[in-house]
């Protein structure tokens, strides 16, 4: 069914801290590896090993260079999947009914069988979150690791998406955003957690975590300053006469 | 956008069968016999032929037929099941004209309607994408159904319309390029938005996910022959309205003769469609290129 639930009882999403986000791509990579093994059609790849590979990829991580008005520039590592929007539009332009926002807990989710892979719902997703594989000929998307989250074969450490297990950084956080004291409720509001283009009222349930703002070095006294001036001696011997000369030259 | 061939056939070709089929049902010209199932063999040949290329470019269409069942939210459900409603109305319309040689005018204007409906809601696909700021303007319907009738009242050889419904079709045309060039500015969004990093300084895509390319940037990311896209807008606009129109316009004596210039004004005015929607393609720029640090 495409019509969207009025409201959904959680709000499952993730938190990303672009302050933390070190850029190693190991969310893309074990993305790719969960995603390929078990929930769906697996995400495969053309042309892997020739000259112009591409695949498909629930997850990918952007780097943005900043530049302020005034100081230096400042790297950022942006990871990009679904945002499960409260608003999506990839659910209600689908003609089959194959995509659906669950009322259990939000998720977004595509069903397979149902898909006919005419792309409409990519088209409708401003983040690109949305993929259709090449292969299989149906929309693949971040499940939130559907299959791991409820899962009681798995350790409950590995209970969270594959991603945010993964992450070395702790950058990535998984939890309920519309349970005001959550933990992952609480980071946002505590670091401003912001949505990604507003503007487009898909009113999305990850947030992103703003980079903290850098140090800054102006009115610091330095007190080697003074020591390490530099030394600058006039030349003597034949330097110092090549330097005459050349001067008068 | 990638201008994939399939639409582009599928939107032309359906678009100018729908808008015969409009005017047959609104008893225009009121043809019967064999005439009456030549006029409609060509209407369904488009109409039927535009449906068929528009599931070449779907991953499985042996599951077509789940598309008609979200009428209730999705457009292009909507459009599906107008189509066949237009069709199956107007094919016992078309019975009627063929092979009774009457014209049940309510259920004409049924399938006129109908017709009409499907071509709004094959616009509407693109004009509810706010992902594409120049097709998320009310121009987009507005082109499309003048694009449908003008066509549909040329093949019909509809003399006292057809000049007129190009003239509009034609301002429409003009009034949408001159509109859509500036929607994406208009549309606020930037890599400053899409990233919520605009706020701290100028944003600039450094490096890519990968370094190859993907089915986001082939499907959204198409900026080969953007470049020609004024010269391509001239021959659309010269093609599709000002050669059909003196076509049309020449004073000429003789059925043959008459006949083949309409015939001429109708295979100008579909290559000039052709080129026009090739442009509506290949110049919306969707938002997500942003995130690539392109257009």
């Amino acid at each position: 069914m495409t019509q969207l639930p009025q409201s959904t009882e959680r709000k499952m999403g993730l938190v990303i801290d672009l302050d933390t986000c070190v850029g190693c791509h190991a969310c893309v990579i074990s993305c790719k590896g969960w995603n390929t093994e078990n929930y769906g059609a697996p995400l495969s790849d053309q042309d892997a090993y020739g000259g112009n590979p591409s695949g498909t990829f629930l997850n990918r991580v952007h780097s943005y260079e900043v530049q302020p008005a005034d100081g230096h520039a400042q790297l950022i590592h942006f990871p990009k999947s679904c945002l499960h929007c409260e608003d999506a539009p990839c659910v209600t332009v689908c003609p089959t009914g194959a995509s659906y926002k669950r009322v259990e807990d939000g998720i977004v989710l595509v069903n397979e069988s149902d898909c006919i892979g005419c792309g409409l719902c990519a088209w409708s997703c401003p983040y690109g979150a949305r993929e259709l594989d090449m292969a299989e000929g149906v929309m693949k998307k971040c499940t939130l690791c559907v299959d791991r989250i409820y899962n009681e074969n798995l350790p409950e450490v590995d209970r969270v998406p594959s991603c945010v297990r993964t992450c070395p950084a702790g950058a990535r956080h998984f939890g309920d955003l519309g349970d005001p004291d959550s933990d992952v409720s609480k980071l946002v509001a505590e670091r401003d957690g912001m949505d990604l283009m507003p503007e487009m009222g898909t009113k999305p349930v990850n947030k992103y975590l703003p980079p903290r703002p850098k140090d800054t070095v102006e009115d610091q006294i330095d007190i080697l300053a003074p020591l390490l001036a530099p030394v600058a001696e006039e030349p003597k011997g034949f330097l110092g006469w090549l330097d005459k000369t050349l001067e008068k030259i | 956008m990638h201008p994939a061939p399939s639409v582009i056939i599928f939107t032309t070709l359906s678009g100018l069968g729908f808008g015969l089929l409009f005017f047959l049902g609104l008893g225009q010209p009121a043809v019967t016999g064999f005439v009456a199932f030549v006029f409609y063999a060509i209407a369904y040949a488009l109409a039927v032929g535009g449906l068929l290329a528009s599931t070449f470019h779907l991953g499985h269409p042996e599951r077509a037929w789940k598309a008609f069942t979200q009428w209730k939210s999705s457009w292009l459900s909507r459009e599906g099941v107008c189509a066949v409603v237009a069709l199956l109305v107007m094919g016992l319309y078309a019975l009627g004209a063929v092979f009774m040689g009457s014209h049940w005018s309510l259920l004409g204007w049924i399938g006129a309607l109908f017709s009409l409906a499907t071509v709004f809601t094959t616009s509407m696909i693109y004009t509810q994408l706010k992902t594409i700021p120049r097709w998320n303007m009310e121009l987009t319907p507005a082109m499309f159904l003048s694009f449908s009738l003008a066509g549909g009242a040329l093949l019909s050889g509809a003399e006292a319309l057809a000049p007129w419904l190009l003239a509009i079709a034609g301002a429409i045309q003009l009034a949408y390029w001159a509109k859509g060039d500036g929607a994406f500015a208009r549309s606020g969004t930037t890599l400053g938005t899409a990233t919520g990093l605009g706020v701290r300084g100028d944003v600039r895509a450094f490096e890519p996910p990968h370094t190859g390319t993907n089915y986001l940037l082939r499907e959204f990311v198409h900026v080969v022959g953007r470049k020609h896209a004024q010269k391509l807008r001239m021959i659309a606009f010269a093609l599709a309205f000002v050669l059909p129109l003196l076509l049309i316009l020449i004073p000429a004596s003789g059925v043959v003769i008459k006949h083949f210039l309409v015939l001429l004004a109708v295979a100008s005015h579909l290559a000039g469609a052709m080129v026009s929607r090739w442009l509506f393609f290949a110049q919306a720029e969707h938002v997500v290129g942003l995130y690539y640090g392109k257009r």
